[in-house]
């Protein structure tokens, strides 16, 4: 399966015009995760095995209709890596014995919320990287249990409301650092992703093409519901988490983190803040009202500058 | 044919060999581990031509064999215990996949308190999965049922996952002489595995495992899964004779011993029963007239057959090594619904609970059983359920009690 093309995405013309992806789905409009799946899909192609774990996207195939014109397996909530294995490991042992040819031997690509990814599927997550299972994973992070009507879970960031934080700080917990987890486990590649920033988002897609191995994606997932916004804002606040710097775009590849693009500064030598990001969020409308949280922001603010100062120190 | 001396665990892996199972997704569990120790031994030497992945937890162990025998390979792989009811939610999912593959179970007793020694509420914990489940009371038993479930699993009108079980310690670890089949022999009785409709191919776009909105979609396919399950019982007897017409060895749904004159019945499933064996001996010596039935294949269940066996019986002792919190026996309530309101059925259809977490059973408690069926027959009163416990087990606990108090009232002086 292993690519061995050079960087063809150098502009938005060079991305695929054809889209795979089946419509009518029951997603959310202005789904940010299916528009991920959407942009990884068209580059990965038909030859994808999607093995799923419990979230949004088990709605995706509903008997008996399906999106996907390759595989599906639903698994459950926790193993979804568990069930990718079986997947590689039958598609290896079939080709082996000449009963797959190589010409339908399949990509095998978990797709998991953070729900999943974040906690219940992180102990199968991290066995598939110990085994170095060859498959790409990607979770779609809409920072809570979305499917569920927006719960908190380990992804959600400080301060947002949820429908198990509603109280006048929101979340009180962190988010946690999954992409750092994973690169602890030395994968072939980890990677930062998110749909408003495709360009991006395509040329990881088609890097890890030319890699083996356990090859992790996390793709900061604008949710219109989950984070309460209108659905044509979902670009808008992609293209926000970037700009401010609440969402790094990075790789881990060969030991070593690149970030694959620094948010840009204005002419006093600031990023955008961040609260033009989080003023768009009903999730994040407690820090505005009824008055300006000014601390609450600065804080907010404050670990992003020194996320960045050490990145670009 | 080759004759060896083979403990449980060692014959269990030797049905995996013989089946020629192409991948082993696997989890240590005590006292299921010798069966993978077994087979990854092999396949470093080069003797079994299989693929083996020890993954993390047995609920990805078991969504592993799921997947895989989804994609269209042959999958064996093993459990026991807490392993199972660990990975109980896959197992439950992986039936309704209709994923056909072969696990051991190697019984033991559940948490808490925690114990390592065998009773059957773990394999009776997995009864409504979509499960077959085919249970063994010898070491040959073991090997040739393996054989046997993959043949069954996988016939194209079943399509459902099965459990071999064996009791932990009593099978798992006793040695016993197995007669192992020939490999070519035993390689063309279960054939080539035809996945049918289950694989993954770049040229041939398939969705499996899918949500359904709605209980109409969602009954149909359990209901399809519960007909299934069913139909087993006619193709395992098809299995059965032609097992036997190979190998010589023939094993029916239902394992009778003394049952054709036999008034009072002891039913059982699981190696005690061979110590239920010696008791029908001892107590024809004695001119009883007792039989044992050992239940072989308990899902499906073989109501019919149940019926057709115990018509006009005295007094029927059916003994759990299971417990049913609230209820009492497993198997008991199982047989109650099989003969309810059958003409002839038995008056007395009375539950012993034992075997618990290890726990002998013995001649003696034998014995008692028949006394108290003789007794509720001549009154024709069914008796309330007995949990097994001697008064020298009674005794032994309070002594433990006692220290227990003694270590106890020291830690609080300190």
């Amino acid at each position: 399966m292993i690519k061995e093309s050079p960087v063809h995405f150098h502009r938005m013309k060079d991305m695929p015009s054809t889209h795979l992806l089946g419509t009518g789905t029951p997603m959310c409009a202005g789904c940010g995760a299916l528009e991920a799946l959407h942009n990884m899909y068209d580059i990965l192609g038909e030859k994808t095995v999607f093995v799923n774990a419990a979230g949004c996207m088990t709605l995706l195939s509903v008997y008996p209709f399906t999106p996907f014109r390759g595989g599906w397996l639903y698994t459950s909530m926790a193993s979804a890596p568990a069930g990718a294995q079986g997947v590689r490991d039958a598609m290896d042992i079939l080709l082996e014995k000449k009963k797959l040819s190589e010409d339908d031997n399949m990509e095998v690509v978990v797709l998991t919320g953070d729900g999943s990814a974040y906690g219940m599927g992180l102990s199968s997550t991290s066995g598939a990287m110990d085994r170095n299972l060859n498959f790409i994973y990607l979770c779609y992070d809409n920072e809570g249990y979305g499917n569920t009507g927006q719960q908190y879970s380990a992804a959600t960031p400080h301060a947002a409301l949820t429908s198990t934080s509603k109280g006048s700080h929101g979340y009180p917990g962190f988010k946690k650092d999954l992409f750092s987890i994973w690169a602890a486990h030395h994968p072939a590649y980890v990677a930062t992703i998110i749909a408003a920033e495709p360009l991006d988002l395509a040329k990881k897609i088609e890097k890890l093409q030319t890699m083996k191995g356990p090859r992790m994606l996390i793709a900061l997932s604008p949710c219109p519901t989950g984070w309460d916004y209108d659905p044509q804002l979902s670009v808008e606040i992609g293209r926000l988490a970037v700009q401010t710097g609440v969402w790094p775009l990075k790789e881990y590849i060969d030991g070593k983190v690149v970030h694959t693009k620094i948010p840009k500064k204005t002419k006093l030598g600031q990023r955008t803040p961040v609260e033009e990001y989080l003023k768009l969020q009903g999730r994040f409308k407690h820090l505005f009202h009824p008055q300006r949280d000014e601390q609450g922001i600065a804080e907010i603010q404050a670990r992003i500058d020194a996320y960045w100062d050490k990145v670009t120190s | 044919m080759t004759r060896k001396l083979l403990t449980g665990n060692g014959a269990a892996a030797w049905g995996a060999r013989l089946a020629q199972a192409d991948y082993i997704p696997a989890f240590p569990i005590t006292p299921q581990t010798e069966i993978i120790e077994d087979i990854s031994i092999w396949i470093d030497r080069g003797e079994m031509d299989a693929r083996m992945v020890t993954l993390e937890s047995e609920h990805s162990m078991i969504t592993a064999a799921g997947s895989a025998a989804s994609s269209g390979v042959r999958v064996f792989t093993a459990t026991s215990s807490q392993g199972l009811l660990y990975g109980m939610e896959m197992i439950y999912t992986v039936a309704g996949w209709r994923a056909p593959f072969v696990m051991v179970n190697v019984s033991r007793g559940l948490s808490s308190p925690i114990t390592l020694e065998s009773d059957h509420n773990d394999i009776m914990a997995a009864r409504d999965s979509g499960f077959l489940q085919i249970h063994c009371a010898t070491c040959q038993e073991v090997c040739d049922s393996v054989l046997m479930a993959f043949k069954l699993a996988e016939h194209k009108d079943i399509r459902v996952p099965a459990i071999v079980n064996l009791d932990g310690f009593y099978l798992s670890f006793t040695r016993e002489p197995v007669n192992l089949p020939d490999s070519d022999k035993a390689a063309a009785f279960v054939g080539e595995f035809d996945p049918e409709n289950l694989q993954f191919k770049g040229s041939a776009p398939l969705s499996q495992a899918m949500a359904v909105l709605g209980g109409g979609p969602y009954s149909y396919f359990r209901y399809e899964a519960h007909l299934a399950v069913q139909r087993a019982l006619s193709v395992y007897d098809e299995i059965a004779d032609e097992f036997a017409d190979t190998f010589g060895r023939h094993y029916d749904i239902i394992e009778n011993y003394q049952m054709d004159d036999a008034e009072y019945v002891f039913v059982m499933v699981g190696s005690f029963a061979t110590k239920a064996h010696d008791a029908v001996d001892s107590l024809r010596d004695a001119g009883w007239k007792v039989g044992l039935a050992r239940l072989r294949v308990f899902r499906p269940f073989p109501q019919e057959r149940i019926r057709q066996l115990l018509k006009g019986r005295r007094a029927i002792a059916v003994i759990d090594q299971n417990i049913s919190m609230g209820m009492g026996g497993v198997l008991h309530s199982e047989f109650a619904t099989a003969l309810y309101g059958q003409k002839d059925a038995p008056a007395v259809l009375a539950s012993f609970i034992g075997g618990l977490g290890g726990r002998d059973i013995s001649q003696q408690e034998f014995y008692e059983m028949i006394n108290e069926l003789k007794q509720a027959a001549d009154k024709g009163v069914c008796p309330p359920a007995r949990l097994l416990y001697t008064q020298n087990e009674l005794t032994e606990i309070r002594k433990l009690q006692a220290i227990a108090q003694v270590e106890h009232a020291e830690i609080n002086q300190k």
